[in-house]
């Protein structure tokens, strides 16, 4: 998981933050100004600073933010000049946007801040629709407006064509101040802000909803964030109907605002065409008499901090009803509180002002279970630590004298959460807030900073900070543990209170001395403001842009009460990195293996004490009747292992059944099986078994285990046991053929035998080298490890080095389907013959909210059911595609001829388990693909490119093959690769070869890409096939292969090293879906509408057969194993071409070598399966 | 690099190549031919004998077929430790192949328990996995199993089959993650001085500060001679599987890749070799 941020400010106004990753706080040197309000999100950082002026910070990116200006020039023939920029009085400008209605000239284009630049001056747009249009760009009409064609005929009487430029953004990685250029209209300066909403639209546009309020209490709304416009255009004021002191906007539609008098206002109406929502609603402050102070918003959550400091957590907050019904009320005593990423909560303690985490918050249990204080060192102290200190840091214990202090406010939180949840409505929290507290903050923290900013020398004779008692210098604990579970408000040194504190707890004692003390090491902590022994002690945080789920391990708390956490930091570092190094790691291995050969080299010629035998493992399940009628039957199933001759292991599956009363039996030879598939649906829990001959009858073995459970222990078995029965161990190898279910598993097929099943989500996978990348359905990209196992693979078959925790998430779609008709409009009501109101793409199956499930056990939900605006063809307001009747093609607005209508809907599940795979954060990327190279060949520097879920071309460097599976294979750095429109496919072949599709359906080729300049230098536009629009390449060492949007599968020709832009397309196949070119010219494709595959839907491996060098086309297709393939890739394949002819469909039925059938297509002499 | 699960199958698959001789106490027909065997390291001396017994009791007058006893070196070998543990407290640092003297006659009653059929050995080694398991998970993963997957396991063991031995045996090595390890490690700690027999006794992978314990922590609590200061000639070697491990191993990781099938972690303290 790549780190993210915690941002805070401490109370100087110094901006810090802390890494998920990290230890200590990062000081933001950048920031000159001293600040009092941050808001983050993860891209960016939103503040004001104490000048009151709104600052930005944008975080670096591998892909630049840039913006395509674009303006069309037009023209007019006439009779005396030809094409000239005379026009006709009636006509459009000379200069127009693209519907001729504004007046556009290339010198009124200005950049919108001084954060931007440009990134070339103007250049002609030469691709029309996807197409090269002749020199000089232009497209010609009868008339304006009309269809433009880029051919100029006899009656074209105007012409125009494209001028587009980029501008960038600059300011990146620093704050930047953003124009108050509203000065008239913004008589006050700002006091609070936030930023959120990012959840609201999808994601290309990237729009950010901005909150602010003034000092005034006025509200104003940021318009226009989105991905390419950072900074926003305009404020536009908001009403409210009272003064407002604080406002908090959470990532989806929920925003709350304080208001002076305590109450509390909700936003209602916010959606994706109005970020800015339409009404308030009042909410009542939790406690009657005592006001709330602030508030903080999450996706379905909302907290909030009375000025009693009470903390509350609002019960039943969603999207639909953004009002919340109750609150409860929460231990622990706070001053602010932010709410982040899956709802994860920070929080600022009123006593210490420490920032603290709420531990334990999940989508089932949102409220969390506990405070735990967040307790790490910041930057600028480790420099000036004291030795002591940092000796005890460096050994990496970190249990300072403040650790006491928090265990026990977290066990007594611990406590409170049970009553918390058993109170229900409102329970008063007694430990921590029964002590009543006269002196009440004004406004919120806020009114602290600047009390301290303005006043830094006078802090103590303010004493309105307590002196936090943390800062004990170790000589204390004795002291404090003697006082063992004392109101843990013995720091609290408001002097003014001091005396009621003293009466109220046994322990007044203990907090005279301690207080005492505290306040002598404040005294001495003023000489020295950055020393250690000052905690520090914070105003702001801000964890909008800080990604914390459930197994994220942080290093940032220092409980060594807390033995759970600690030891599971432990576990941590024994698991990863540090220990895979460890010398006495290294060391074991040595000597086992020195003595292996010191015990057993020369002895190999003895007797082995114990025979192998036979061992049998036997199960109940179900089996698919291979006769008609077809149904389940209940078998006895048995795996028997045994040695073979060789010593090698092999085995045998049996399969018993009754079968009109008379007992009978099959088997299979694991030596047989090319592929196991475990096939998870909603009744049972099946998988299918091939082998060479069952793949060619489209007939696998398909078996049912009782639970889930069973099933993958007898999945691990069987695939060790091929694995065996191969001599195949440890992770794939370079050769390997990679492909992609379309439930997202992945296997590998060894080009020496076959199979490994590995089942790891990714959907999307190329190889070079023994360098695998993988991208999740959630567009992350992975990078294989070099381990094996994970997910089911527990235990035995999984390596325990390179197994990493992977997420993914993905979304599930059903549509619900109405048709019009007179009386009532659109209706829920269809005609008998109609399709499901609520049912799949195709309309087949019925799928409601509530009987759809995730895709397989392993993937749960994560939100809920949510209109689909993202839809090919595009929606209308509210969701809706039209049509003129089941199934047609929809489009997004209503027409007369419209009788029926759908909409798609989305929810997304998220999946979490092990694999061999590491992520590499942080752009999510659409494809991938890595220059294949033939095994011997040794290449430092692997070409790798992608492209990134937003179209962007991007070029990896620092990526090397010289040690398969280590960080090597990892990469440093993205460079990006200007395109004029985003593209969606790209495939690098042999010499550098580059080819990408763009969205629009067009291909083109980078010229001059060489390993001294792996990003090449400029794009030739290929004209597609005509009239198809294309959808994926891959290029292997002479031949290009593209796919289009119908399913034809085209061959490029007259590629030569001196021209290898190629002259024209050949068409080759249909109903192809992926196509995949290795290394040595060889074709694979995932094809639809095979004949006899049981499943139509997701496709069939199939091979080119007859590809030579002098005929890289090949002949025919020889079709593999059916059903259920979404990719596959054969890059890393690069096997030299056998001597042996390859054997064609018809002449490999021989008893003698079963193994060379038509699902183990023969590659290069070697049975492949997939 | 190595995996973690390569070292399963390399201390699984250790052998240990063994000439036996039969005692000249032993009254024979004819001549008796020593008999070579590579035996395994994790397994015991009379479950994987029963060729050795034949071989002998071929020269051998009926009547004096009694009970089996090996000895090395005039050493009674326990056939209760593992194989490997016998050869590395007795022998190692001697010439391979391990001479393994066999005897029928005088069974030294004090020093050696009884063997009369392989479920005795059953019994031992299952007793072995319970007591482990009460040490790493208070015996709730044992008690969990079904009696079949306990004969999985000895099955396993006495077959040599690995994969059917770990299939069952990696439940017993799973712990809770944010417990950072096993309620307590079982082991055993061997001298071949020692008064008793081996030295048992309570120790947690993880110490209660949150550090994790290794090799050296358990030394220095149980036996501080072996850890020698840098300056002074090493007079123990610390043994496990025939290797010496670096005393900063960690001992959870020890427990999980180095114990042997009874789920013990089985370290032998030897005088280290005076050359």
């Amino acid at each position: 998981m790549p780190s993210s941020l915690l941002w805070a400010v401490d109370v100087y106004g110094r901006v810090y933050s802390l890494s998920t990753a990290g230890q200590q706080w990062e000081h933001c040197r950048d920031a000159h100004l001293e600040f009092k309000r941050v808001t983050a999100v993860q891209q960016c950082c939103w503040s004001i600073a104490c000048d009151h002026n709104i600052y930005l910070y944008v975080h670096a990116s591998e892909v630049p933010i840039r913006y395509q200006e674009e303006t069309y020039e037009n023209q007019r023939w006439n009779p005396v000049d030809g094409f000239s920029d005379r026009l006709l009085p009636s006509d459009r400008w000379q200069w127009s946007d693209i519907t001729g209605l504004k007046h556009q000239p290339l010198g009124d284009f200005q950049l919108p801040s001084e954060n931007w630049e440009w990134e070339a001056d103007w250049y002609i747009d030469e691709n029309f629709g996807g197409e090269p249009t002749e020199k000089g760009g232009w497209t010609y009409a009868i008339d304006f407006p009309a269809t433009y064609t880029k051919d100029k005929k006899w009656n074209s009487c105007v012409r125009r064509r494209r001028w587009i430029r980029y501008r960038r953004y600059k300011a990146q990685d620093t704050w930047v101040k953003i124009p108050s250029e509203q000065t008239e209209s913004l008589p006050d300066p700002f006091n609070d802000i936030t930023c959120g909403g990012w959840e609201i639209t999808e994601e290309p546009r990237g729009c950010l909803a901005l909150w602010a309020v003034s000092l005034q209490g006025k509200v104003w709304f940021r318009c226009d964030i989105n991905h390419h416009n950072p900074e926003g255009s305009v404020w536009e004021e908001v009403p409210v109907p009272g003064e407002v002191v604080q406002i908090s906007c959470g990532p989806g539609d929920l925003v709350w605002a304080v208001l002076w008098e305590g109450h509390l206002l909700v936003r209602e109406g916010v959606g994706r065409d109005c970020l800015k929502g339409s009404s308030w609603v009042t909410v009542e402050s939790p406690s009657p008499g005592v006001g709330v102070v602030h508030v903080a918003v999450g996706v379905n959550v909302v907290w909030a901090v009375t000025k009693d400091h009470k903390v509350w957590f609002r019960r039943g907050v969603n999207s639909h009803n953004p009002c919340g019904s109750g609150w409860i009320g929460m231990v622990g005593e706070m001053v602010m509180i932010n709410v982040g990423l899956s709802d994860q909560v920070w929080a600022i303690g009123f006593e210490d002002r420490a920032v603290y985490f709420r531990q334990g918050v999940t989508a089932s249990e949102l409220s969390g279970k506990a405070w735990k204080v967040v307790s790490v060192p910041r930057d600028s102290e480790r420099s000036h630590s004291s030795a002591s200190a940092s000796s005890l840091q460096s050994a990496g214990c970190f249990f300072g004298g403040e650790v006491r202090l928090q265990s026990q406010a977290s066990m007594l939180s611990d406590a409170d959460a049970e009553t918390e949840r058993a109170g229900g409505e409102v329970v008063p929290t007694p430990e921590i807030g029964d002590a009543p507290k006269p002196r009440i903050p004004k406004v919120t923290s806020d009114s602290f900073i600047s009390e301290l900013v303005s006043d830094r020398e006078g802090q103590i004779s303010r004493c309105d900070v307590p002196p936090a008692g943390p800062s004990i210098p170790e000589e204390d604990h004795p002291e404090k543990d003697q006082s063992g579970g004392v109101d843990p408000q013995w720091s609290n040194v408001d002097l003014e209170e001091a005396q009621t504190h003293l009466t109220s707890g046994p322990g007044g004692d203990a907090a005279e001395t301690s207080s005492l003390s505290s306040v002598a090491t404040y005294n001495l902590a003023l000489e020295e403001p950055y020393g250690l022994d000052e905690p520090p002690k914070w105003a702001w945080v801000s964890g909008g842009g800080c990604l914390v789920e459930c197994h994220t391990q942080l290093n940032w708390f220092n409980s060594s009460t807390s033995t759970a956490l600690n030891s599971s930091m432990q576990a941590m570092s024994l698991s990863i990195t540090p220990a895979q190094t460890a010398a006495w790691r290294k060391q074991i291995f040595e000597q086992l293996s020195e003595r292996s050969k010191r015990e057993m080299e020369n002895f190999m010629h003895y007797e082995q004490a114990i025979e192998q035998s036979v061992w049998v493992k036997k199960g109940t399940m179900q089996w698919w009747r291979d006769w008609k009628p077809h149904k389940w039957v209940d078998v006895q199933f048995a795996l028997e292992q045994f040695s073979g001759v060789e010593g090698n292991k092999d085995g045998i599956l049996f399969i018993y059944y009754t079968f009109n009363d008379e007992k009978k039996y099959l088997h299979m030879f694991i030596n047989e099986v090319t592929i196991l598939v475990p096939v998870l649906n909603d009744s049972k829990h099946t998988f299918a078994i091939y082998t060479a001959e069952r793949t060619k009858q489209r007939w696998p073995m398909r078996l049912a285990a009782a639970t889930e459970l069973e099933m993958h222990d007898w999945l691990a078995l069987l695939s060790v046991s091929c694995c065996d029965s191969r001599g195949i161990q440890g992770p794939p190898s370079k050769q390997a053929i990679w492909s992609v279910t379309c439930k997202g598993d992945i296997f590998v097929s060894e080009p020496t035998k076959e199979l490994e099943a590995s089942p790891y989500p990714t959907p999307c996978a190329q190889i070079s080298l023994g360098v695998v990348w993988g991208i999740g359905y959630d567009h992350t990209a992975w990078v294989h490890t070099g381990g094996y196992g994970g997910g089911f693979f527990q235990g035995l078959a999984s390596s325990t080095d390179n197994i990493y925790t992977q997420t993914d998430v993905k979304s599930v779609y059903i549509y619900e389907n109405q048709r019009w008709n007179p009386v009532t409009g659109y209706t829920n009501r269809g005609l008998p013959t109609d399709r499901y109101m609520w049912s799949n793409a195709s309309g087949l199956k019925e799928c409601t909210k509530n009987n759809t499930k995730p895709p397989s056990p392993n993937w749960t939900w994560v939100s809920d059911w949510t209109i689909d605006y993202a839809v090919p063809g595009g929606t209308d307001r509210e969701g809706w595609q039209y049509a003129a009747d089941f199934p047609a093609s929809y489009h997004g607005n209503k027409t007369l001829k419209d009788f029926v209508r759908r909409r798609r809907w989305a929810r997304k599940c998220k999946l979490t388990t092990t694999g061999p795979w590491q992520e590499v954060p942080p752009i999510p990327l659409s494809d991938i693909t890595i220059l294949p190279c033939g095994p011997k060949s040794t290449v430092e520097q692997v070409s790798l490119w992608a492209i990134s879920n937003k179209g962007d071309i991007l070029c990896r460097l620092g990526v090397t093959s010289l040690t398969p599976g280590s960080s090597s294979n990892y990469g440093s750095s993205w460079l990006h690769v200007g395109t004029d429109q985003p593209f969606k496919s790209i495939s690098i072949g042999a010499v550098h070869q580059v080819w990408a599709i763009a969205k629009d359906g067009s291909a083109f080729y980078r010229g001059s890409v060489s390993a001294q300049n792996p990003a090449g230098d400029c794009w030739y536009h290929i004209p597609s096939p005509t009239g198809q629009k294309l959808k994926q390449v891959s290029v292997g060492r002479t031949s290009v292969y593209t796919v289009d949007e119908n399913g034809n599968l085209w061959y490029r020709h007259g590629v030569t090293p001196s021209y290898p832009q190629g002259s024209s397309w050949e068409h080759i196949s249909n109903n192809v879906r992926k196509v995949s070119v290795g290394p040595l010219d060889q074709v694979w494709v995932i094809a639809d509408k095979v004949q006899g595959s049981h499943s139509l839907s997701c496709g069939t491996v199939c091979r080119r057969l007859g590809v030579l060098p002098m005929e890289p086309k090949g002949h025919s297709w020889d079709y593999g194993i059916g059903g259920g393939w979404d990719h596959i890739t054969v890059r890393g394949n690069a096997m030299e071409a056998p001597r042996i002819v390859m054997p064609s469909l018809t002449d490999n039925q021989t008893a003698t070598r079963p193994l060379q059938t038509s699902n183990q297509p023969e590659m290069n002499g070697n049975p492949v399966g997939c | 690099m190595a995996d973690d699960k390569d070292v399963l199958r390399d201390v699984w698959f250790g052998r240990i190549p063994a000439c036996f001789t039969l005692s000249p106490e032993e009254t024979t027909e004819r001549e008796a031919e020593p008999y070579y065997l590579l035996l395994p390291r994790v397994s015991y001396l009379t479950l994987v004998t029963d060729k050795v017994k034949k071989h002998f009791l071929r020269v051998m007058k009926a009547e004096d077929s009694t009970e089996m006893w090996f000895e090395y070196e005039g050493t009674p070998l326990k056939w209760h430790y593992p194989i490997g543990v016998l050869f590395d407290l007795h022998a190692s640092n001697t010439a391979l192949p391990w001479n393994v003297t066999v005897h029928f006659k005088n069974f030294p009653e004090h020093d050696l328990l009884h063997c009369t059929s392989n479920s005795v050995i059953e019994a031992h080694f299952m007793s072995c996995i319970k007591e482990a398991d009460a040490l790493k998970h208070k015996g709730q993963v044992i008690n969990d199993m079904q009696k079949k997957d306990h004969k999985q396991l000895w099955m396993g063991l006495q077959n040599d089959k690995f994969d059917q031995f770990w299939a069952m045996n990696r439940k017993l090595m799973e712990y809770p993650t944010d417990e950072g390890g096993f309620r307590y490690i079982p082991f055993r700690m061997y001298q071949t001085m020692g008064e008793r027999p081996f030295i048992q006794k309570l120790f947690r992978p993880v110490s209660p500060e949150g550090h994790t314990l290794t090799l050296g922590d358990l030394l220095k609590e149980l036996f501080p001679a072996a850890i020698c200061a840098e300056d002074e000639p090493k007079r123990f070697q610390v043994m496990i599987h025939g290797i010496e491990p670096l005393l900063e191993t960690p001992i959870q990781w020890l427990s999980e890749h180095l114990s042997h099938p009874d789920n013990f972690l089985h370290i032998s303290i030897i005088p280290a070799p005076s050359d």
